[in-house]
């Protein structure tokens, strides 16, 4: 362990107040204040009535395409399917090169060789205009397989080249209430994240909030994978319905806010699934900046996982440019 | 003791359902003489963008149906309109200001219509199609086939008839249509989407909004996602602009006509909103 993990965790074990057991854990999730229902989702309401134009329209919609991570997780993923996914992610609209390209590619880790070899040198750090490789492991989408199973996943997308990877957190041991298998199972994964040459891919979990039935339960989930030292907190998976909702990441939006406060330290926020249209997308930057501050607008602490958001986008960007509406035989067909 | 009149809301047909304009505007529609009709829905450019929406969603549906289940369904708004005939001829009388007589002409006129392009549905391919010779064993067949979605800039001097005639033809082949009704006659337009809603029309296929052409068809007319636009109604507007916007995205376009013939029944209108696609089959090989 380097030295800031080993304080890291001391950090965490300091907040818990003790070692990571399930009673400590319990204790501790068990007296986060309950989450407002209804306050919740009227602020996530209110948010969402924001009119942006023109201007900030056009800023709004250059962020967004450079926080998504271009996904596809699909069963019938093939190696060319996701050299045209890294196509699109490296130039999202062919005819406009002013178009920013996407934070990331997003793929189930057998595929992470493809989408190296297909970025090439693209490949790089979001924040200095690369894409990086984001890889879903851990037995995704539903996380059921032993630990030493979710580890090699693990490792071995690493070892093919992925940048960051997203777990899943095991709902059913969460909602049994055993926390401290859930965390021992994340300070593991985050171990197998290490490269050899000592760095490390950036850790991404899946709190998959549609099985987890109370707002309460998102919040405790919320702080259970920040004190087990993930580097982003990610709604869902994309293959539960309800995935990413408003309040919800709005809610996961305030953990990350309270962590701040806390720790001085920044954690980021993926919602996933879901969000389909510009509209919806602009909601969620100014929750954002809202909620954590215009800082966290960036792609280490803000992404949206999404497939099908990046056209709807082009065709808003190119409805700015032109003057009139496009339409989608204007953009590709994923 | 005199009963409170229960004046009626006039939407847009968007989608199968009967929205506001997004905008929350509304503009007054006067009779003939000049008298208080009711309060009709403006449509705003964000309206127009919403229809073609619902358009395209429609496509695949309508075009999909066979040729002869089409005709069926329009001969449906027939028999449907034909049920409420006193309310359209009440509704154009008021409009226009026309006698009864003349109202009852122009219903029955557009009922007759709507029967004589149900007609067409399953035969207008047989007209325009065609195999065509070929110079060894197999076939090279023609055939029409529905362009997409259609917008419609209504004739704006007739409350019912012009609007059927604009309307019919465009869905005959399985096209999708939004439709700009007359500005200052648009009643009878949205009654008749009334007819659509609860006929076997799918929600989507026909889109009306009414409001100011001058205002909605530059961005009809410019929509990318648009494959056809037909300016019947649009003679009084900078119609040679709307087909420069159309030009730019390779729209289909008809010129506008002027006169009670405006949009008089015609294959031409039906095969105007078709593509021809041509294919080779093999003959048998035995």
């Amino acid at each position: 362990m380097t030295l800031t993990q080993i304080v890291q965790g001391e950090r965490s074990l300091a907040v818990i107040g003790g070692e990571a057991t399930d009673a400590n854990l319990r204790r501790y999730l068990h007296g986060i204040p309950g989450v407002d229902a209804v306050g919740l989702e009227q602020r996530a309401a209110g948010l969402g009535t924001r009119s942006i134009k023109t201007t900030s329209k056009a800023w709004a919609l250059d962020r967004i395409i450079g926080l998504i991570d271009q996904t596809t997780l699909e069963g019938a993923d093939t190696p060319g399917k996701v050299r045209s996914l890294v196509a699109k992610a490296v130039t999202p609209d062919p005819a406009d090169p002013t178009c920013p390209s996407t934070a990331a590619v997003c793929v189930y880790g057998d595929m992470v060789p493809f989408a190296v070899e297909a970025l090439g040198s693209a490949r790089g750090d979001p924040e200095k205009g690369g894409v990086a490789v984001a890889a879903v492991a851990t037995a995704f989408p539903s996380g059921r397989a032993s630990l030493a199973v979710k580890l090699a996943d693990t490792a071995d997308a690493v070892a093919a080249g992925a940048d960051e990877i997203d777990m899943v957190i095991d709902r059913g041991a969460f909602l049994a209430g055993r926390y401290g298998m859930v965390y021992d199972e994340i300070v593991a994964v985050k171990e197998a994240c290490r490269r050899t040459d000592g760095t490390s891919a950036h850790l991404k979990v899946i709190l998959e909030t549609g099985e987890l039935n109370t707002y309460d339960n998102v919040r405790r989930a919320s702080w259970l994978g920040i004190l087990a030292g993930g580097d982003f907190i990610k709604t869902s998976t994309g293959k539960v319905a309800p995935a990413a909702t408003l309040p919800v990441t709005l809610l996961m939006l305030e953990v990350v806010r309270d962590w701040r406060r806390m720790t001085g330290e920044r954690v980021g926020v993926k919602p996933a699934g879901g969000i389909r249209s510009s509209k919806d997308a602009i909601k969620y930057l100014v929750t954002v900046a809202e909620t954590v501050g215009e800082e966290w607008l960036t792609p280490s602490l803000f992404r949206f996982g999404a497939s099908s958001l990046t056209n709807d986008v082009l065709l808003q960007r190119q409805k700015l440019a032109t003057g009139h509406y496009s339409g989608p035989d204007y953009v590709t067909i994923d | 003791m005199t009963r409170l009149a229960v004046p009626k809301t006039y939407k847009l047909y968007i989608g199968g359902k009967f929205p506001r304009s997004e905008s929350g505007r509304v503009y007054e529609v006067a009779s003939a003489s000049g008298s208080f009709l009711a309060n009709a829905a403006q449509a705003s450019r964000k309206d127009a963008r919403d229809a073609v929406a619902a358009a395209r969603a429609a496509v695949g549906g309508w075009s999909g149906t066979t040729a002869y289940n089409r005709g069926q369904v329009l001969y449906r708004i027939a028999e449907l309109l034909e049920g409420r005939r006193a309310q359209f001829v009440s509704e154009v009388a008021d409009a226009e200001g026309v006698t009864t007589a003349a109202a009852t002409a122009q219903v029955d006129t557009a009922i007759d219509r709507w029967v004589w392009y149900a007609g067409w549905a399953d035969k207008y391919a047989q007209v325009a199609g065609n195999g065509n010779p070929v110079a060894g064993p197999y076939f090279n067949i023609s055939v029409p086939e529905p362009t997409g979605v259609v917008a419609v800039i209504a004739p704006q001097d007739s409350s019912l008839l012009g609007f059927v005639s604009a309307l019919a033809p465009a869905l005959v082949a399985g096209n999708t249509v939004v439709i700009v009704a007359s500005q200052s006659m648009p009643l009878p337009a949205i009654s008749l989407s009334e007819v659509l809603a609860t006929s076997d029309v799918p929600g989507g296929v026909v889109n009306i909004l009414t409001g100011s052409p001058a205002e909605i068809a530059p961005w009809l007319a410019s929509h990318a996602d648009v494959n056809a636009i037909d300016l019947v109604g649009a003679g009084d507007l900078d119609w040679v602009a709307l087909q420069i916007d159309a030009a730019e995205t390779l729209k289909r376009v008809l010129a506008p006509e002027n006169g009670p013939d405006a949009a008089a029944p015609a294959l031409s209108r039906i095969t105007a909103f078709t593509e021809t696609k041509t294919v080779w089959h093999t003959k048998g090989l035995l």
